[in-house]
């Protein structure tokens, strides 16, 4: 509970396309149900689509350290209460 | 909430997928194998089967996707037809399919027809309201609880309506109860047929369906020919585009270049053009006694009342769309370009078949996916200006209301003018249209803007961005723009 979660949503092009398009409202959603103890923001390229046919499992999130493959909204408050019950 | 444009799916992923990978495999040095390998490539030997039966039926349906994806009708095309042959025949092809939806029936089969159903809340009531209102007699008790004959019911609701336990359901089919003009129908094997005499092709059915059985014809490889082979080939992006990526209208200018677009010019210019032909028009109209006037710049508006509304065409404007003025522009300015819109929504697609102007149409998740394929990353492009400078009304012309308060900026304030917005189509607001056409006389206001889907253009049954991100980078962009009133003072007006 010291450390603070963080959240990063890759809005590179490639994600965006995918689907990213749909996880902004995680930036606004997730401050107002979890306040400071997860930090949520949209980056540029997390460069994990450019490996061979990767782009197929876009968007990608990132919750700390964990890559979350083909993210959904649902998929990655899942992850969020997995490491705040830890 | 129902399901919508922006409500993330698991069938647009699907759909996007498929023509990165079709791109992928035209710009590689085999285009046919490439492409014949696409489903097995997707799911190759011993990988999971997330949707279907078993990994061939996945297969099967992912061939039929990317036929679509090629420009191919999926009804049409046999069974046993190899996809390397048809990737052979798109690059043959010298003009796109006339109807630009498809669908792939075998993905209709997890869909039941529409019915009544009495769920298990029944709870066996006296009053039984359902089958006292039941005009037919298609309802009796059995064991206690409600039961509906199928051979009797005739899918009228009432039973739903008066169940006091909210036990009776009706189970609607997506697709038909999508569609604003009952052009989409399960035919007697449950499969999805439309009937394009009456398809409006706005691509509501596309949005709704949650097995994404209706797709777009693509004319993305048609494309990709002219650019190999060297061709001008010009963009036309309509307004919504601005809204799709998170990035600065030059930017996106400088990526679709990029791809290989000899230039880009913004179809906001058109719609400055639109916008004064409008106002002029609307003006002698009313001082000539018209009751209303509606807007024309909807395709899928113009071909509701071509096919279903004849009568309302006295009252529909006869200006040009934005995207006839930008592609006269762009032949004038270069008579060898082939020229490609951008566009929101499938209705552009039949406008452009009779727009001589107009060679091909994209929609935003097909130019999408040409980014992806290429691995061009917007927001690290630099930014080039346009040649043109539109104006705030022109940009905003892809948000509900935009168009109606574009007309009203050069219109005289003493004249009475009542803007109405009709957001989005659907079967009531068809009957609603009917009704003022009958009449000939709008009870709501005497300037209609007719949008056929909710939000405008940036909620087209194409978009890649959510409808609140999206409204929120075109408001800005519009914000920044100087406003059309300057334009027009400081210029002559174009006339067609």
């Amino acid at each position: 509970m010291d450390k603070k979660i963080s959240v990063k949503v890759c809005l590179g092009t490639t994600c965006f396309v995918m689907g990213s398009s749909n996880l902004q409202e995680l930036i606004e959603t997730v401050p107002a149900k979890y306040g400071d103890r997860v930090e949520v923001s949209g980056v540029p390229c997390l460069g994990l689509c450019s490996i061979d046919w990767e782009f197929s499992k876009a968007p990608y999130v990132k919750v700390d350290d964990e890559v979350i493959k083909e993210a959904t909204v649902e998929k990655v408050l899942k992850a969020i209460d997995e490491k705040l019950n830890k | 909430m129902a399901m919508n444009t922006s409500t993330p799916k698991q069938t647009s992923h699907l759909k996007r997928e498929i023509l990165v990978r079709l791109i992928k495999a035209y710009l590689s040095d085999d285009f046919a194998e490439n492409t014949r390998l696409i489903p097995y490539d997707m799911r190759p030997k011993g990988s999971e089967v997330p949707y279907r039966c078993c990994i061939h039926s996945e297969r099967a349906i992912l061939r039929d996707r990317a036929i679509a994806g090629l420009g191919f009708s999926i009804e049409e095309t046999e069974d046993s037809t190899l996809l390397s042959e048809l990737a052979n025949k798109a690059e043959k092809r010298d003009v796109p399919e006339q109807q630009p939806l498809t669908v792939l029936t075998t993905a209709c089969k997890g869909c039941v027809p529409s019915r009544v159903y009495v769920t298990d809340l029944c709870q066996g009531c006296v009053a039984r309201p359902c089958v006292n209102t039941c005009k037919f007699g298609a309802i009796s008790i059995q064991n206690g609880k409600s039961v509906i004959d199928p051979a009797k019911c005739k899918n009228c609701g009432m039973c739903v309506q008066v169940c006091p336990y909210q036990a009776i359901q009706k189970i609607i089919v997506p697709c038909e109860s999508a569609c604003p003009v009952g052009a989409i129908a399960k035919d007697e094997n449950g499969h999805a047929k439309i009937d394009f005499e009456k398809c409006i092709s706005c691509g509501k059915c596309a949005s709704a369906c949650p097995f994404g059985a209706v797709h777009e014809k693509s004319q993305i490889i048609d494309v990709l020919k002219n650019i190999k082979a060297g061709k001008k080939v010009i963009a036309m992006i309509a307004p919504a585009m601005i809204g799709q990526l998170p990035c600065t209208a030059q930017q996106l200018k400088e990526a679709i270049m990029k791809l290989g677009f000899a230039d880009v010019y913004e179809v906001a210019q058109g719609a400055d053009i639109t916008t004064k032909n409008e106002a002029e028009e609307f003006e002698e109209r009313l001082m000539k006694g018209a009751e209303f006037m509606t807007t024309s710049c909807c395709a899928g508006y113009n071909e509701l009342v071509d096919r279903h509304i004849p009568e309302m065409k006295p009252f529909r404007s006869d200006t040009k769309t934005p995207m006839y003025y930008t592609a006269e522009i762009v032949k004038k300015e270069h008579p060898d370009a082939v020229t490609v819109f951008f566009s929101p929504c499938v209705a552009k697609k039949r406008e452009a078949l009779n727009n001589p102007n107009t060679d091909y149409v994209l929609n935003y998740e097909e130019v999408g996916a040409w980014f992806i394929a290429l691995g061009i990353q917007v927001t690290e492009c630099e930014g080039k200006e346009f040649k043109t400078e539109s104006s705030a009304e022109g940009r905003n012309f892809c948000v509900t209301g935009g168009v109606a308060k574009a007309v009203q900026t050069l219109l005289p304030e003493d004249l009475p003018t009542h803007p109405v917005v009709i957001d989005g189509l659907t079967k009531q607001s068809v009957r609603d249209l009917k009704k003022y056409a009958k009449n000939g006389v709008c009870d709501l206001g005497n300037l209609i803007e007719i949008m056929a889907c909710t939000g405008g253009c940036l909620g087209g049954n194409s978009t890649v961005n959510a409808m609140k991100p999206a409204l929120k980078q075109v408001t800005s962009y519009v914000n920044s723009s100087k406003s059309i009133k300057e334009q027009v003072s400081g210029t002559e007006q174009v006339k067609q």
